[in-house]
């Protein structure tokens, strides 16, 4: 769009309201992180007061204390990275599988899978539960990973991928006798790159932030996540909001930082998924 | 003679032909072998069995016995669930439409040739990466009716500020603003993905013949990023109807505002994991499919009349 006739007259305008948007994005953010270094006193003082008169970095060692921050932390790493690492692979097996070879009953195959989609996660939440339970494995750490491991949506996303490679590559390895399993592995999962990096963020950012399954099938406060960490603190602190607050970023910390580094693949990722899908 | 030869060629590439096939079947089969393992046991065998639950009386201790339809009769006649229905309902169809419009909006303003881009992106983007029961709780105290930093702004305008979460009136409208603020910089970033995909001919044509930026905005940008509209409308209309985290983490069990504001996952999650009523919960689910099941078919039925493809 030419500056001129740029949908509002004026960039000091575009300015003055992108600009307010970006306060109202920031300012809860940086309300929570002035709050979590208050004294409660200075929390419930009328008119509120904006910096602490000392800042009490001790919130945050008493949150460390008083709730085991530390297996929060495991368990929603290890879990994360567990869930990234299973999906990536089942569904990128799967899916070159789907696109690159032609197989009986695939199609019918494809459709069943591509109708969980369709399904709200809640319809198999009692199911998993119970599964998990069957299996011995509720208070655990793979009760938090299990079904996570297995996603209709991401081999959707990169059999879109792989189905854009043109054919005559793996004419090519075929004849000069490599298997399929070559194939995927030695040519074509390099080839689908920004496939699996969009995959493989999106179910980081979904793992980490997910409560509700969390929250059902682990209740021992050593085997939750963070979210779920946070919402068991919530409930023994109702009203301590400096507490509350220094939680609150110990908890985000993690995944802001990891999307202020990798930014650009964050946003290309979303965008991957709006565009493929 | 000639015939012969071919006919021998062909047999011998057809025998090359289908043990190649066979191998191809083999290698399929094993490559989506544990995907599908997994997602036969963890969802399709899942979703059949909450199907058969949902006509027992499945308890907290795994024990069930069959009740026929007496789950959907309960919930028809259940006035929570009714107004769990509303609530879901009315959040979705107030949240879903404004964040859009904001999102469009703020895309449309990123896409012109200005400075801070990417600063600006990344601010509208970090509530999207932060985890919801952390934007819950800072909204909360936001909000709270005695110590809250809004109510005491308001009050500098000589506004009495309501007890937020607390009131019936306000609480789910609070909530709407918070679904807002969270998923507004997830919306941008597809509309930003969109506009990059149409074509710059499309503007100075229209520059040429003299159409001024309002002309633009309605008669190009807005019918041509429609497909993307349909996608992010689809998408923010299924997972809005599931809204769980906000509502747990801001509705205190005791407020007074619950009633009003439950949704309809909080109160599956209430009935199976806090009641142990898991055979209703399961019903309720049910029911949470067909709704969303048919909000969609609609949405894809009547999608032509407004989306238009690229010519």
């Amino acid at each position: 769009m030419k500056n001129k006739n740029s949908f509002f007259s004026g960039k000091f305008i575009i300015y003055l309201i992108l600009s307010l948007g970006a306060i109202i994005m920031v300012i809860p953010f940086i309300w929570m992180i002035l709050t979590s270094i208050k004294t409660f006193g200075e929390t419930t003082q009328m008119p509120p007061i904006i910096f602490p008169h000392i800042p009490q970095w001790k919130n945050y060692s008493e949150v460390l204390r008083l709730f085991p921050f530390g297996s929060f932390y495991l368990n929603t790493v290890i879990s994360t990275v567990c869930k990234v690492f299973g999906q990536l692979v089942f569904c990128s097996t799967a899916a070159y599988a789907f696109a690159r070879i032609e197989f009986p009953a695939k199609n019918i195959i494809f459709l069943a899978l591509l109708s969980i989609l369709m399904v709200p996660s809640q319809v198999f939440l009692i199911p998993q539960y119970r599964i998990i339970q069957q299996l011995n494995l509720l208070n655990t750490l793979p009760a938090l990973i299990l079904p996570g491991l297995f996603s209709a949506f991401g081999t959707f996303l990169l059999r879109q991928f792989f189905m854009t490679i043109p054919k005559e590559l793996e004419e090519a390895a075929l004849l000069d006798g490599c298997n399929h399993f070559q194939i995927y592995y030695k040519i074509m999962l390099p080839l689908i790159k920004p496939g699996l990096i969009a995959l493989g963020i999106l179910t980081a950012l979904w793992s980490w932030n997910d409560l509700l399954w969390p929250l059902i099938i682990n209740s021992s406060p050593d085997k939750l996540t963070l979210s779920a960490g946070l919402a068991f603190m919530q409930g023994q602190y109702t009203t301590n909001y400096a507490l509350l607050m220094a939680g609150s970023i110990l908890a985000i910390w993690p995944m802001i930082l990891l999307f202020i580094v990798l930014q650009n693949y964050f946003i290309e990722g979303i965008a991957l998924t709006g565009t493929k899908a | 003679m000639e015939s012969l030869k071919s006919n021998q060629k062909n047999k011998i590439k057809a025998r090359f032909r289908s043990k190649r096939k066979y191998n191809d079947w083999m290698w399929a089969y094993i490559m989506i072998a544990p995907l599908m393992v997994g997602i036969m046991y963890f969802y399709f065998i899942a979703f059949f069995q909450n199907f058969f639950f949902s006509f027992t009386d499945l308890n907290a201790f795994g024990k069930w016995s069959f009740i026929g339809i007496a789950n959907y009769v309960k919930i028809l006649k259940d006035p929570t669930v009714w107004q769990a229905f509303k609530n879901t309902a009315f959040f979705t169809i107030v949240s879903v439409p404004i964040s859009i419009c904001l999102a469009l909006f703020v895309a449309n303003l990123l896409n012109s040739k200005i400075k801070g881009r990417v600063i600006y992106r990344t601010l509208f983007f970090l509530p999207v990466v932060t985890m919801p029961a952390a934007v819950a709780m800072i909204w909360r105290w936001l909000f709270s009716g005695d110590f809250g930093i809004i109510n005491y702004f308001l009050k500098m305008i000589s506004i009495e500020g309501p007890s937020w979460l607390n009131d019936p009136k306000y609480a789910i409208f609070t909530v709407i603003i918070v679904a807002i603020w969270s998923s507004v910089g997830y919306n941008m970033v597809l509309f930003l993905a969109g506009l990059q995909g149409i074509s710059p001919t499309y503007y100075e044509a229209a520059t040429i013949d003299g159409a001024n930026s309002f002309t633009i905005f309605f008669k190009i940008t807005l019918p041509l990023l429609t497909p993307t509209i349909f996608f992010v409308l689809i998408i923010s209309l299924i997972s809005t109807f599931q809204v769980f985290d906000l509502i747990l983490m801001m509705i205190t069990d005791t407020s007074v505002a619950l009633e009003q504001t439950q949704s309809i996952v909080y109160l599956f999650y209430k009935n199976a994991f806090v009641y142990g009523d898991r055979g209703y919960a399961t019903a309720i689910s049910i029911i949470l499919f067909f709704v969303i099941l048919i909000v969609t078919i609609a949405q894809i039925k009547y999608h032509s009349k407004w989306v238009t493809y690229d010519v």
